[in-house]
């Protein structure tokens, strides 16, 4: 950027690095840059769908004095500050894919705005670099040319303001970015590369201070709100946390300078006197205290008119003692920020709490042969308990609400969903102290059955619950959640040799009873023969159950490669790992994702991304039936034709092509198919639920669902993610044609399992735990411009193909290809369930002890984020479960 | 199973522990600049030649599996060849799997083959001593109930330590902690030397509290 460097290099600027706070995405940046305050971690939920900004801000200040504002620039502003602007233009932000238009149609407005003398404030947000970030990442070859735009931007408004200085007060030009954007083209996070954003004050107001370059100082964002403030004559908006910019008003004159720091310090005193009841102690206060009295007696000497040494150098001390005040203040102000709604915190880690018990409890129950989950109905002595419980919660609740002051959460909804919280709360804590009863009553027959059941956990068995429990305890550091893929990818491992080890024992293992045979036994040879005798019976055994879709050479090789299958399913893994680096850490470093996704590598990309269309088609085709076969290969053709026509994939023909679409007919094509397979999917469920045909109807009918799911996957996944979802279908057929088939696992391994890899796909795909690896771009294939619903449906499922995948795929193999029990799908259900509640309740009440930690924002708050959505989405599984299950219930009584 | 058995045993997991010491005390005095954590290869190398001194010294004195059969001397140099090519195997091995844990591929390939060779050390060197170049009975014994003697059992019981000490050693490592000990592959070989260590302490007093199960079992 030429000019502004010149200009930066003449002087008359200030420039200096504004820190951002956690959520670096759009609409909370600019609210701290409008307001000043600290925005809150549930406005990045908000980013989407942002409402009316209620607070006290810049625009609307410099709107009550009746200052005209214009605007041409990314429409979050229009969203959040609806009636303020004169003149508007807002252009959405949600097309990432575009970069020209965007800022076209910003700059088209500037030649004919800069004529003009009716405005007295001018808000541009340009968008392209942004959306050049997203797209290509900070290193693209776009950035260049996109700067070099701006330059010459920046260099008509100021050229134009120079000219309109000469009669009038001076302009300022500030250009400050709202965050920064991360190594891999991504923002929301708090890496240093995300949180440092350039600030610059342009005016010919300023000092020419020409000279070498200096670095930047260090501000914070909050601190442009009330500079400009100043600046522009108005109030300090009221919630602001920041303190002005002392370097812009060096050159004022002392009693100017005095003036505002006197007006933010106190701003900030009133503000800490709302929030903290013993501001009287805190130490800035104290400190303003002193130096609004020294204050006083600088200008009583400088009304005396004095103007000697001693007046400079009191000023001096003044200034000094207020900036010391306004830092100290500033500081414990964001410290106070971090405020809690303790009460409703509560009201919801005790319902987490007892929903879990409840399942925790009726483990034994629901583990059982009936596979039955029922509640036990209150008795009386219990309905008084209810009733009591529930005065007594009502009560608290009226005391609480009327004692405080500052309303929370759960206060403020209506009184008649409050107290069914109330009785929900209640009803679960009986329920549980029913069930306790019971269980205390039939705790003697029951102790000697868990003590055997005990001895015949398999090390498997304890590596799964060791390794879940593990993980689940992980969580309380935050370095563990920040490198939480680590963990699965180790423990996905461990899990693939201990299956190899459990596959050694099945084709290897000496009974225990035969082992009285001797001291012959170091004897190689009988040894031999006698585990051959074992593997030859196994052998007669698994020919009998007949295998149909082995050929015959598998058959004949079957040990070998079903002892390698564990093997190959790590191998598959591990190539999956550097497919996309994720975490803190090690996002950094090159992985085989970028290098496939830059543009010099696009030939190789389109032969992997056909490889993989084809590839899927084989592993997924030889469960459909013939209608959506054939919608499976439409809509995979049309896959590759919609990243072609987006710019991502070359067709074999075509050397190089310029012109670059939305491909939203393309996308809309296969959004026909997704929707045709599913539709013949759930088709199929139901015939067979009301026909009561055979199973098969049923297993085709789930596995298309799965299968359609998988085809909007791989529409909306990257294209280098085409990769994951095929080895993802890899290791499911090796793991239920091998190891499953083999092993005879019950369904609570196999769930534990289908978690496990689920997990673990997760963060193969490329997720992390910070919100930057959120790829919003998928929630833009195939629509003209941003609709809510369907954009944040998509993203979820982008998101979370990984587990929900891997879920579906549980349910399919439990009802479709377990035909030993009957009660299969309830204990996956239930163990899923189970599993999923275990790490969501610790979280929530790690997160609500943590929550004066220091990385709450930034590490932990993003993490909850996950969880959650994940927890509603397993809920919403889980329901088709139960859906799927009164199937089979139905069936077996008819 | 009789106590002085199980005495003997004892004796033989001092030895080894000291194995492991003395690769701690004695580099000291021979090379200048040598520490656990700067010159972590060095340490690893010397520590592997120790141990598996020790364990041949252990098969020569204390005879843990003893053979009915005379051997000849061909078929014991036959033995010694299977060996080695057991031993390289073994590391092969556990490099493979390393790698497919997560080791980096390329880079630090000789910090992770040495990682290899001293967990083959520690458990096939051990196994190879006691029950010879012999895949089958290496089955049997690491089969849930195979083993035939106290051998067999710490075998069993160190094996599992020491490949549990190096799975735990992991976990530190991409923590943001920065400390030197969480630089590949220095704290997964601790982990494994830990719990090297310490199920040879274990052992026998293990063995020794279940004698009469083992007894049991064994008839
Ligand atoms: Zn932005
Ligand atoms: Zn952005």
């Amino acid at each position: 950027m030429p000019y502004i460097t010149q200009l930066i290099q003449k002087g008359t600027t200030h420039s200096f690095i504004a820190k951002a706070t956690a959520p670096t995405v759009t609409m909370p940046r600019i609210k701290a840059l409008m307001t000043g305050t600290i925005p809150g971690f549930i406005d990045i939920v908000m980013n989407l769908n942002s409402h009316e900004l209620q607070e006290d801000n810049l625009l609307w200040q410099a709107k009550q004095s009746r200052k005209r504002i214009f605007f041409y620039g990314d429409d979050t502003w229009i969203k959040l500050f609806p009636k303020h602007f004169v003149e508007y233009d807002g252009t959405t932000s949600f097309f990432v894919s575009d970069f020209t238009e965007v800022d076209n149609n910003v700059t088209r407005h500037l030649d004919y705005v800069l004529k003009r003398n009716d405005w007295d404030m001018l808000v541009l947000h340009y968008l392209g670099l942004d959306h050049i970030g997203h797209l290509t990442g900070p290193h693209s070859h776009l950035i260049g040319p996109k700067l070099y735009e701006m330059d010459i931007v920046l260099k008509k408004i100021h050229s134009a303001l120079l000219l309109k200085d000469e009669d009038s007060a001076p302009n300022l030009i500030v250009v400050c970015g709202d965050h920064g954007m991360s190594e891999v083209g991504s923002h929301g996070g708090s890496s240093d590369e995300e949180v440092q954003t350039p600030l610059v004050l342009i005016s010919s107001a300023f000092q020419n201070k020409a000279g070498p370059f200096t670095v930047p100082e260090m501000i914070q964002q909050t601190d442009l709100a009330p500079t400009l403030a100043l600046g522009l004559g108005l109030p300090i908006s009221r919630s602001s946390l920041g303190k002005f910019i002392t370097a812009v008003v060096e050159q004022k004159t002392m009693r100017e300078q005095l003036r505002f720091f006197h007006l933010n310090g106190h701003q900030l005193c009133m503000l800490l006197k709302e929030n903290l009841e013993t501001y009287e102690k805190d130490d800035g206060l104290e400190q303003f205290k002193k130096a609004e009295k020294q204050h006083g007696n600088w200008i009583k000497l400088y009304l005396e008119g004095n103007t000697s040494e001693v007046l400079t150098n009191l000023g001096r001390k003044v200034l000094k003692q207020y900036l010391e005040a306004l830092i100290k203040l500033s500081s414990s102000l964001s410290k106070q920020v971090a405020e809690y709604d303790i009460y409703s915190m509560t009201v919801g880690a005790i319902i987490t709490l007892e929903i879990f018990f409840l399942l925790l409890l009726s483990v034994p129950n629901a583990l059982s042969n009936k596979a039955e989950f029922d509640l036990p109905l209150a008795t009386p002595l219990f309905s008084l308990f209810f009733y009591l419980t529930c005065l007594l919660l009502a009560a608290v609740h009226v005391i609480v609400c009327t004692s405080t002051e500052n309303a929370c959460f759960f206060c403020s909804m209506s009184w008649l969903l409050a107290m069914g919280i109330m009785v929900l709360i209640s009803a679960l804590l009986c329920i549980i102290l029913s069930l306790l009863g019971k269980m205390v009553l039939q705790l003697k027959p029951s102790n000697e059955v868990t003590h055997s059941s005990m001895q015949t956990w398999s090390e498997l068995d304890i590596l799964l619950l060791v390794g879940t429990l593990g993980h689940v305890i992980s969580m309380g550091a935050s370095s563990f959640i920040e490198e939480e893929h680590q963990t699965w990818y180790f423990l996905v491992s461990t899990l693939c040799l201990a299956l190899s080890q459990e596959m050694c024992r099945k084709y290897f293992l000496i009974k225990k009873g035969n082992l009285s045979g001797s001291a012959a036994f170091s004897e190689a040879e009988e040894e031999y023969a006698y585990v051959n005798e074992i593997y030859d019976a196994h052998k007669k055994e698994l020919q009998e159950e007949k295998l149909p879709i082995l050929s015959r050479f598998i058959k004949s090789n079957e040990k070998w490669i079903a002892l390698s299958s564990p093997g190959l399913i790590l191998i598959c893994c591990r190539l999956l790992r550097p497919l996309n680096q994720t975490g803190v850490q090690w996002i950094h470093r090159p992985d085989f994702g970028h290098w496939l996704t830059s543009s010099e590598h696009k030939a190789e990309l389109s032969f992997l991304v056909a490889v993989c269309l084809i590839m899927i088609f084989i592993l997924i085709q030889g469960k459909c039936s013939l209608v959506s076969k054939v919608a499976l290969m439409f809509g995979l053709l049309g896959i590759y034709c919609y990243r072609a026509a987006i710019g991502h994939v070359l067709y074999p023909w075509q050397q190089n092509t310029n012109e670059i679409t939305k491909g939203i007919t393309e996308a809309r094509f296969v959004y026909i198919f997704v929707l045709g397979i599913l539709v013949t999917g759930i088709k199929d469920l139901l015939t067979s639920h009301f026909l009561n045909t055979n199973s098969k109807a049923k297993a085709v009918g789930l596995w298309e669902i799965y299968s359609g799911l998988i085809l909007l996957a791989a529409l909306l996944f990257r294209p280098h993610n085409l990769v994951v979802l095929v080895f993802c279908l890899i290791i499911q057929l090796i793991l239920t044609t091998f190891i499953w088939k083999i092993l005879k696992f019950d369904a609570a391994e196999i769930a534990i399992m289908h978690y496990w890899f689920g997990q673990a796909f997760f963060f193969f795909q490329g997720n992390s735990n910070t919100i930057s690896t959120v790829d919003i771009s998928a929630g833009f294939v195939g629509l003209d411009n941003y609709v809510e619903y369907p954009a944040i449906f998509l993203t979820i499922f982008v998101t979370y193909s990984g587990p929900l995948l891997w879920t579906m795929h549980m349910l399919y193999y439990l009802s479709a290809e377990t035909n030993w029990n009957s009660t299969a799908v309830a204990h996956g259900c239930y163990c899923y369930a189970i599993i999923r509640s275990l790490p969501v309740t610790v979280y929530i009440l790690l997160v609500t002890a943590l929550r004066y930690h220091l990385f709450i924002w930034s590490v932990f708050s993003p993490k909850l984020l996950y969880e959650v959505i994940h927890h509603v989405i397993s809920a919403i599984v889980c329901a088709l479960f139960i859906a799927v299950d009164k199937n089979q219930l139905t069936k077996s009584e008819g | 199973m009789d106590e002085t058995e199980i005495r003997r045993l004892a004796v033989g997991h001092v030895l080894s522990i000291l194995a492991v010491v003395f690769s701690l005390f004695v580099p000291p005095l021979l090379l200048d600049e040598f520490s656990i954590l700067g010159t972590h290869l060095t340490w690893l190398c010397f520590c592997s030649v120790c141990v598996i001194a020790v364990n041949i010294l252990l098969l020569v004195t204390f005879k843990p599996n003893p053979s009915t059969k005379r051997s000849s001397l061909s078929s014991k140099v036959n033995k010694l060849y299977r060996s080695c090519l057991y031993f390289f195997a073994s590391c092969l091995l556990f490099h493979g799997i390393i790698v497919l844990y997560g080791a980096p591929l390329v880079e630090s390939v000789g910090e992770t083959f040495l990682f290899a060779v001293l967990l083959s050390s520690f458990t096939t060197s051990r196994s190879l001593c006691f029950l010879g170049p012999n895949f089958h009975a290496w089955v049997r014994v690491f089969s849930k109930d195979g083993a035939m003697s106290v051998w067999d059992h710490s075998l069993q019981i160190t094996t599992i330590c020491t490949v549990v000490g190096a799975w735990l050693g992991a976990f530190p490592i991409p923590l943001d902690w920065d400390r030197p000990w969480q630089v590949w592959p220095i704290s997964c070989s601790l982990g494994a030397s830990f719990g090297y260590i310490a199920s040879l302490l274990l052992a026998p007093f293990w063995i020794y509290w279940n004698r009469k199960r083992l007894t049991y079992k064994r008839r």
